[in-house]
């Protein structure tokens, strides 16, 4: 596909009218929808580049997630964004127009879009991963391969970095008493009856979705990240529409702290298991000796839920941390 | 052969009409529960469409299959997300410019 296909001009130029927007628009509601917009939009272009593990996530966290913490936090804070004097905001376009202007300059170097001759499509590495991963780790989805067994250390420094997160929230946001239920979120739960109906229809669907993604990351698109996000997502709209108690019935704070340290937990006993099986940290043949690719599919599998538990139960977190100081208040 | 082919080039086209059809009565419609409604329209009779249209073009089951359950899921959200945003407008005292069975002032 070239550069100057209709859909990926119609795609960037949505990007660009999105941005714009986003920059412009004084309600920050129009703007958290309008973010989730631009993930969409970015979702739809790695599609296009046949990245749809990047898209997926793109889509699950950028137009899922952020966008409902976005709105969660608006509720707790003015949802207009005030004005600033213009004599406060020159440095600031000033640092605007600055980073831009490197950006721009530093995009001359960058390789010509959909380029097949780029450096990281010649290095010698990618040739290698395409070639010999079916023998080496014998599951069909390379990205998978690359992502918890060829970088399993990068991925379990993401992980941590994910557990870091909502450790760090929680020391922020956990310690609100839990208030009772506003009369907002009341009227939500007696009165909205379609939404409640379709909530209790789809919710099922979701988790078991989620856990398809979870567990057939090794054959197509998906794995933990994904599937802890579509977890966790399906729990939110159950909170959404049923109110934070219910959710904190299915899924009690002091749990999730506890999952939140099994999957890095499960993802660092793997690495101790090889370790102690004989071979290297996280080389996951050691674990079934003889049998390199029953090993890589055990390690992969173990890893990939422990990456899971960890998404789902920080995003639960994040979730009931920033909504529950609203009922708080 | 043929007559599947335009069939679904036809309610690819109807699919896009009612989609633009949304986008346009978003812009151009008075207020609030009327503009609701357009944009409900792309959703539901825009897209559904497209879907089907689509439909007729899968080759194999599973693309076929994951289609419909796309549509089947389109069909109870899209609708039950109008009607919440509705709903809650009704709920902030927001009311319709026209009555039922009245002209409109």
């Amino acid at each position: 596909m070239t550069a100057f296909h209709p859909i990926n001009i119609a795609l960037f130029a949505i990007l660009v009218i999105t941005a714009l927007a986003i920059a412009r628009i004084r309600q920050l509601f129009a703007a958290a929808m309008l973010s989730g917009l631009f993930s969409l939009a970015c979702a739809c272009i790695f599609v296009l580049h046949d990245a749809v593990d990047v898209a997926f996530t793109e889509a699950a966290v950028g137009a899922g997630m952020t966008t409902v913490l976005f709105l969660c936090t608006l509720a707790l804070t003015d949802s207009r964004e005030k004005s600033t004097p213009p004599r406060r905001s020159v440095p600031a376009a000033l640092a605007a127009l600055l980073t831009g202007a490197a950006l721009i300059y530093a995009s001359a170097d960058l390789p010509k879009f959909a380029a097949a001759d780029t450096p990281v499509q010649q290095h010698p590495l990618t040739e290698r991963y395409l070639r010999d991963s079916a023998t080496e780790i014998g599951i069909p989805n390379v990205v998978t391969s690359v992502l918890a067994s060829y970088r399993g250390y990068d991925t379990l420094g993401e992980t941590v970095v994910i557990f870091t997160a909502a450790i760090a929230v929680l020391m922020l946001l956990g310690r609100t008493a839990h208030a009772k239920t506003s009369d907002a979120v009341m009227s939500l739960h007696t009165r909205h009856r379609v939404l409640r109906v379709v909530t209790k229809l789809l919710v099922p669907f979701i988790l078991v979705f989620a856990l398809y993604v979870q567990f057939h990351g090794d054959y197509g698109p998906g794995g933990g990240f994904q599937a802890g996000v579509i977890f966790a997502s399906g729990l939110i709209l159950y909170g959404l529409v049923f109110g934070l108690e219910a959710a904190r019935g299915v899924a009690p704070v002091r749990v999730l702290r506890r999952l939140v340290a099994a999957g890095v937990l499960i993802y660092g006993g793997v690495g101790v298991a090889t370790l102690v099986a004989g071979g290297a940290f996280l080389d996951y043949d050691a674990l079934d000796p003889g049998h390199p690719a029953t090993g890589q599919h055990l390690g992969i599998l173990l890893v990939e839920l422990g990456v899971g538990i960890t998404v789902a139960a920080a995003m639960l977190m994040l979730f009931l941390s920033f909504a529950g100081r609203r009922d708080a208040r | 052969m043929n007559v599947i082919l335009i069939a679904s080039d036809l309610l690819l086209g109807a699919g896009m009409l009612f989609v633009l059809t949304g986008a346009a009565g978003l812009y151009r419609l008075p207020e609030f529960f009327t503009r609701t409604h357009a944009a409900s329209i792309t959703d539901s009779a825009g897209a559904g469409l497209v879907l089907l249209g689509l439909l007729l073009r899968v080759e194999d089951l599973a693309t076929g299959l994951r289609l419909l359950l796309i549509l089947l899921f389109l069909m109870f959200t899209s609708p039950t997300a109008s009607q919440a945003l509705a709903r809650s407008a009704l709920d902030d005292g927001l009311r319709p410019l026209v009555r039922l069975g009245k002209r409109p002032r």
